[in-house]
């Protein structure tokens, strides 16, 4: 190896000698207690680089990646960020900071955590919610665990629509497996929970039962109070899965019997960032001390201010080990902080007119699609929240790969289906897209 | 002496804090007229509704409430918060990296690519065959290592219903072992700080699915006998975890790989300096084994003729995020391996094992055990901890890590990392130092200069307010 320095180091020559005599030693690889028969010299084959070079490095390898208006979904969305959030969450006092062990020093963050917390309460009408998990499927992963946890009797089957994202389900298996949860689907019909075949399925074996609003196809579940009456005279939980946008506008979780809600708020505050996300969890408070992650509660100082902490920490891995309600430790919180950020900048009215304009896009992108020779669009015969699946008398796969060559990008989902999702961020592209779709449609 | 005084702000005298945004602006708005049937919304939706300016200077504040990297030295041990260059935001916040996770793979070729260089950096780094970006975090690292090490045994047909932990370990490796359904066996700490190999020969069985260690361990001590504690693991048919939250002790000077871990975990946040954010994100790829390839995490980049594309391993473990982890994380990551090389990581380890022993030596508090690499467990008995570090906070300096590990009284684990001058390392000494003199009543009413002053934590949790609707509902 080369004896250049780290630049993020400040010593200097002299300084380092100074410091190695305060320690007495000549060199400092003699503080380095590796006996020889483990110790590495090679070196990694990595090259150091200029911050300039450096920058051109990444930029020429991210620079391979195609120019794609993405009308693409499932889970991920993008939203326009505005400037400001950027910026203010940017500052290094939020940025550099870390976890609040200490909370004097750390009110800033606290504050606007428990503003984040208390946002999705108001969202979801629920009593408690934590200052974030790593996304929407983890989340899930963490409720499902939750049910098994605090339900009276002894079910260890947890019901998901058949429609679940694969990745979102692959997720859940993991966490299921540790405590032996099953993980079984019930049918949908026409993109929504199919109820006369779920109230069949679910029996006290059923320690939860998950439902999603807007569904994985887009569409607004219209019988949410009914699953969850169904998964309260079993006693199992009903866990709903959604996200910050489309809650400023649909009923309220609390309203239809919701126990649990999970989901993805990284639709606010961060935009497009290959599966980034912000895990969403909310529960009621007789589940409080069950929580998974985090929990920021007021309390006072010693002048009797209003201030801050993280709270109910003996759930926590670093007090309860392998007795705590999770291993969660390092969550989301900068990205819960963007999120909340967002959605203030908003407020109710933007965030209302926000999401009514995530069910009039789709439907409005859809009909014209209709029109389109080989496209029947919408599949499915409900309000769509973002997006919307369409039929295809082509394949599906070579309508996507021949719709990526012309710079759009839509999921397929099917032989002949495929998924469109249409925000404020697609709406020029719009027109562009549709004349594509006519090409190779046909 | 560094005097400080932290910003705090206050709008009304009676009230004396900063306003919730839901106090200082709040909206109600009635949902009528909206696109769907009245049945299938909610009725209002209230929430803060600042003006722009408003929430600037509202965050502003808070952000001047809170103490970060830049703000002043940070030592909390085991987490290794160094300085984060600011040259990786420009980067992970370019526009051709934030596509979307479903495009198709011949679309995204430039973030394939990265996440392949990524790969062969981490696993050249840490002595490991293949990696895995996917987990969103270092605990998640750890699930995904252990479900990885479960795997492999069910495939062997080997089920094991026990991991192996040494009682100086995270918290999170207890937690971990248990959400994947293990039961622990606790490993008490030899004499000298680190494992004691008999009480190891004792602990490890035909039931011992894996050990999970982190070298050098908490206490900043480095396992010795590494050798001789993977022959034991492996003899008895168990696997090697290696915790990497301690891995900027060991860089260019040891891997993982070379010392027998069949898996381990690498904390980016931690070691190669991606903002920590106020608890997250952060990301926590796992290395591993040739052996433990097949069960790597769903899908697994590789290269191809034409370029970079996915694959699932062949006896994945599935998933363990719902798209590909922390991806913005990742991007800062290889910006900074990229910005210092193999010379530049090896002297940030040197650096902060430097850094740390020179702190050791300027405090007055007792630090057992050593020779020691990136951090020390100093003990503040007969002092408490907990007020050690209140009242270091007045001295404007981030305290060390209290009470844990649990082996050192009244424990104060200490990190400077290398981010650190000999100047600051000096006002972290004269911290200890004044606070080392100041008497327990004193240091009991601290922190004095601060946004806030000591929090009541007890009544926090007996009434617990998470939310502004429990002040709504006080009134």
């Amino acid at each position: 190896m080369t004896d250049e320095s780290s630049p993020y180091a400040p010593h200097t020559p002299a300084e380092t000698e100074a410091m190695l005599d305060a320690v007495g030693v000549d060199d400092v690889e003699a503080l380095f207690d590796v006996p020889d028969s483990v110790a590495f010299d090679g070196d990694f084959g990595i090259p150091a680089h200029g911050e300039r070079e450096a920058r051109r490095e990444a930029a020429k390898l991210l620079g391979r990646n195609d120019e794609l208006t993405e009308f693409l979904g499932r889970g991920h969305y993008t939203h326009y960020v505005p400037s400001v959030v950027e910026d203010l969450s940017s500052r290094s006092e939020f940025l550099t900071s870390y976890t609040q062990y200490q909370p004097e020093i750390a009110q800033g963050f606290l504050q606007a955590l428990f503003e984040y917390q208390s946002m999705l309460v108001e969202l979801t009408g629920l009593d408690v919610a934590n200052c974030s998990m790593y996304d929407e499927a983890t989340a899930l992963g963490e409720a499902a665990t939750l049910s098994q946890r605090v339900r009276s009797v002894s079910g260890e089957t947890i019901l998901v629509p058949e429609h679940l994202r694969a990745g979102k389900r692959a997720v859940l298996e993991n966490y299921a497996d540790g405590p032996g949860l099953d993980i079984e689907s019930y049918p949908m019909a026409d993109g929504q929970a199919d109820i006369e075949a779920l109230a069949e399925t679910v029996d006290t074996d059923v320690a939860m039962v998950y439902a999603e609003t807007p569904t994985v196809r887009g569409v607004v579940e219209e019988r949410l109070a009914d699953i969850g009456d169904l998964a309260e005279d079993n006693d199992a939980l009903f866990c709903l899965g959604s996200d910050p946008v489309a809650l400023s506008l649909l009923e309220r979780p609390a309203d239809v019997g919701a126990d649990v809600v999970v989901g993805d708020a990284a639709s606010l505050g961060t935009g497009t960032a290959y599966g980034f996300g912000l895990g969403m969890f909310a529960t009621r408070e007789e589940y409080l001390r069950q929580v998974p992650g985090r929990l920021v509660g007021a309390s006072e100082d010693a002048d009797g201010r209003r201030a801050y902490t993280l709270t109910l920490q003996t759930r926590e891995q670093h007090i309860r080990k392998e007795r705590a309600t999770s291993n969660i430790c390092t969550n989301q919180a900068w990205v819960a902080l963007r999120a909340a950020m967002h959605a203030a900048w908003l407020g109710p009215d933007g965030l209302v007119d926000l999401a009514e304009d995530c069910v009039t896009r789709p439907r409005d992108l859809a009909a014209r699609l209709d029109e389109v020779v080989g496209v029947q669009a919408p599949v499915h015969d409900g309000h769509h929240f973002r997006e919307f699946v369409a039929h295809t008398d082509q394949p599906a796969r070579a309508v996507v790969d021949d719709l990526a060559a012309d710079g759009y990008g839509v999921h397929a989902i099917g032989e002949h289906l495929i998924q469109v999702a249409a925000t404020e961020a697609t709406a020029e592209a719009e027109e562009g897209f549709v004349g594509a779709v006519t090409e190779v449609a046909k | 002496m560094t005097t400080y005084n932290q910003a705090s702000w206050v709008d009304d005298d009676d009230a004396r804090y900063e306003p919730l945004l839901s106090e200082k602006a709040s909206e109600t708005v009635d949902i009528e007229d909206s696109p769907l049937p009245d049945e299938l919304t909610r009725d209002s939706l209230t929430l803060p509704a600042p003006a722009e300016p408003e929430l600037a200077r509202h965050y502003t504040r808070l952000s001047q409430m809170n103490y970060g990297v830049e703000s002043g030295p940070f030592p909390l041990g085991s987490c290794t918060m160094k300085y984060n260059p600011s040259f990786t935001e420009a980067i992970a916040a370019r526009s051709d990296a934030a596509v979307h996770p479903d495009r198709p793979d011949s679309t995204v070729q430039g973030t394939l690519a990265l996440c392949y260089r990524l790969q062969e950096y981490l696993g050249a780094i840490g002595g490991m065959d293949a990696v895995t970006l996917q987990p969103p975090a270092g605990a998640a690292g750890e699930f995904t290592g252990i479900q990885i090490a479960k795997a492999y045994h069910r495939h062997n047909d080997d089920e094991r219903s026990e991991v192996v932990i040494p009682d100086s370990a995270h918290g999170t490796n207890f937690a971990t072992a248990a959400m994947a359904g293990y039961s622990v066996v606790e490993l008490p700490s030899g004499d000298d700080g680190r494992v004691d190999i008999e009480a190891l020969e004792a602990a490890v069985s035909e039931e011992t699915a894996a050990l999970m260690l982190t070298n050098p361990n908490t206490l900043g001590l480095f396992e010795r006998d590494i050798e001789r504690i993977a022959d034991i693991v492996h003899e008895a048919g168990g696997l090697l975890y290696y915790d990497g939250a301690n891995l900027n002790a060991l860089l260019g000077r040891a891997r993982p790989g070379d010392m027998g871990f069949d898996v381990m975990h690498y904390n980016v946040h931690k070691t190669f300096a991606t903002p920590h954010g106020g608890g997250g994100p952060g990301a926590g790829p796992v290395g591993v084994t040739e052996a433990l390839a097949p069960f790597l995490p769903d899908p697994h980049v590789e290269q191809t003729d034409g370029g970079y594309g996915y694959y699932r391993p062949d006896r994945s473990i599935g998933k363990v995020h719902g798209y590909y982890g922390n991806w913005p994380v990742l991007v800062k990551t290889f910006a900074y391996i990229t910005r210092l090389g193999d010379s530049g990581l090896a002297d940030a380890s040197a650096k902060a094992v430097l850094n740390a022993n020179y702190l050791a030596e300027q405090i007055p508090y007792e630090v057992p055990f050593g020779p020691f690499h990136h951090e020390f467990v100093a003990s503040a008995a007969p002092q408490d901890a907990a007020d050690v570090a209140k009242g270091m906070l007045d001295h404007g300096v981030h305290p060390p890590t209290t009470k844990w590990p649990e082996i050192v009284d009244e424990a104060l684990m200490t990190e400077p990392t290398e981010g650190e001058s000999r100047r600051s390392l000096d006002q972290l000494a004269a911290a200890f130092e004044a606070v080392h003199g100041e008497d327990d009543g004193t240091l009991s009413t601290a922190p004095r200069r601060t946004a806030a002053g000591r929090i009541d934590q007890v009544s926090a949790a007996r009434s617990p307010r998470l939310s502004w609707q429990a002040f709504d509902s006080e009134q």
